[in-house]
């Protein structure tokens, strides 16, 4: 039932996932942050097993952080990228990660870009791209409004009809989302869409 | 008193020095020079060739002078086979790397892992150090072109221009005096091959002494590693006065 999903705009890149932290039927959490910045300008978004999830993202955020503190200069988005594959991959036939995550980034020279990587170590460089159930309903609503260079407004109404597709036609659907960008400014939070005010968005 | 102490690889002699690492930089003096200088286009890199005879097959081999990846070359000096080991552990290394990253190794850290192998072979295993000093030229796009020179201790740094194995000092000085910031190519080629033929002690130089390589930007763009072919290096040598035109050599 976890959803992410994500696109790439004009100088931008946009992430969003579910906030919904959940153990069979009961929901431990509504503002569980499944969006990590990896670093000043890389979001890693992940979904799939709990565990795994935040287990893989620290492991993947450390290794680029070390990267950065031994090397005086950071990763690009497409050497992290392939990092965090052959990561899953070596795993794959031994022990291996259940997540699928979706990595945005910004690099200087060559602008925003989008990765899909799956639990299998797929490694795609893509426009837009969705996990999970959300993918059925996300994906179709991309394929007919995504245009390349999207304004950051596009972009942000294009994710609200995909969240709206979400809610309407999905039997459980999560209630709230998170939405982040990264861009030549860096990656930060830019939005929630919450059906469940009660829970407020807490910051770590 | 002190000879107690330098037999072992991996241990201190009572002032504080490596015995082995300094044998292993005595090894180095003795063997052909070569030169690097950076310029604001590329890095040339120029050799002494100590083995020289007619009989020796030259047509694809090279004695100074290796590629390590498609964007980083190197010079030698010292005992050949300890190099080639070592050049090897560096070709590895960028591939391993590339396959990680599907991107080049930056230069420096190309040269910094290679450094820490270097390393290791002075503190633990009981192996003496390699007998081999580098100088690495490269180009990656965090600092365009450099330039690199590593010793058998594992020490490295990076340089305008640098001269490593037999009469590296008188090198180095006259690099220091003639040396200017924003050397073109084609200048720094002149410049070594001037040196070079200071610091020989022959009397003339052929291109049958000599190995002349070249790292650059192509115009597509792409990283060029060009070793110069005696037939150029020939005229290159005439053409910047540092040999006489059509002697017969023994």
């Amino acid at each position: 039932m976890e959803c992410v999903f994500g696109m790439v705009g004009k100088g931008f890149a946009i992430v969003v996932a579910d906030t919904s932290a959940v153990h069979g039927i009961l929901v431990h959490k509504t503002n569980e942050e499944k969006i990590m910045k990896l670093d000043s300008h890389k979001l890693i978004a992940a979904s799939g097993e709990g565990g795994d999830r935040v287990q893989f993202s620290e492991y993947i955020h450390k290794n680029v952080a070390l990267y950065q503190f031994r090397n005086g200069i950071p990763l690009t988005t497409s050497a992290a990228a392939n990092f965090t594959r052959a990561e899953l991959a070596a795993a794959l036939r031994k022990n291996p990660y259940a997540v699928n995550i979706l990595l945005a980034g910004y690099d200087n020279h060559t602008g925003p870009s989008l990765y899909y990587i799956d639990y299998l170590a797929t490694l795609h460089k893509v426009d837009k791209a969705a996990f999970g159930y959300a993918s059925y309903l996300s994906l179709s609503m991309m394929d007919t409004h995504y245009h390349a260079g999207m304004s950051l407004q596009e972009a942000i109404d294009l994710v609200d009809k995909c969240i709206t597709e979400i809610r309407s036609r999905l039997v459980v659907a999560p209630p709230n989302f998170v939405i982040k960008i990264v861009d030549q400014h860096g990656a930060r939070e830019c939005a929630w869409r919450q059906s469940l005010p009660s829970a407020s968005p807490t910051f770590c | 008193m002190s000879r107690r102490y330098d037999s072992r690889t991996t241990i201190f002699s009572p002032e504080g020095r490596l015995y082995q690492v300094e044998y292993a930089m005595e090894a180095i003096g003795n063997a052909g020079t070569a030169i690097g200088i950076l310029s604001k286009d590329g890095v040339v890199l120029v050799g002494e060739k100590k083995v020289t005879s007619k009989l020796l097959q030259t047509s694809t081999s090279t004695e100074k002078m290796y590629k390590i990846d498609d964007h980083v070359a190197c010079a030698v000096a010292g005992i050949m086979s300890n190099a080639n080991i070592l050049i090897n552990t560096a070709r590895v290394q960028a591939q391993r790397y590339t396959y990680a990253y599907q991107e080049p190794m930056p230069v420096e850290q190309l040269v910094q892992s290679l450094c820490d192998t270097k390393q290791g072979y002075t503190q633990f295993g009981g192996l003496r150090p390699f007998g081999v000093s580098f100088l690495f030229a490269g180009w990656d796009k965090n600092f365009g072109f450099q330039l690199y020179m590593s010793d058998p201790s594992g020490n490295y740094g990076g340089w305008k221009a640098a001269a490593i194995g037999a009469n590296n000092q008188a090198a180095h000085s006259i690099l220091k005096q003639d040396y200017k910031e924003d050397i073109t190519r084609e200048e720094a080629v002149q410049l070594a091959l001037k040196v070079l033929s200071k610091t020989m002690d022959i009397t003339s130089l052929t291109s049958e002494k000599l190995e002349l390589a070249e790292v650059f930007l192509a115009p597509s763009g792409k990283v060029k590693y060009q070793v110069c072919s005696p037939e150029t290096l020939t005229k290159l040598l005439v053409k910047f006065g540092v040999t006489q035109p059509a002697t017969d050599t023994a």
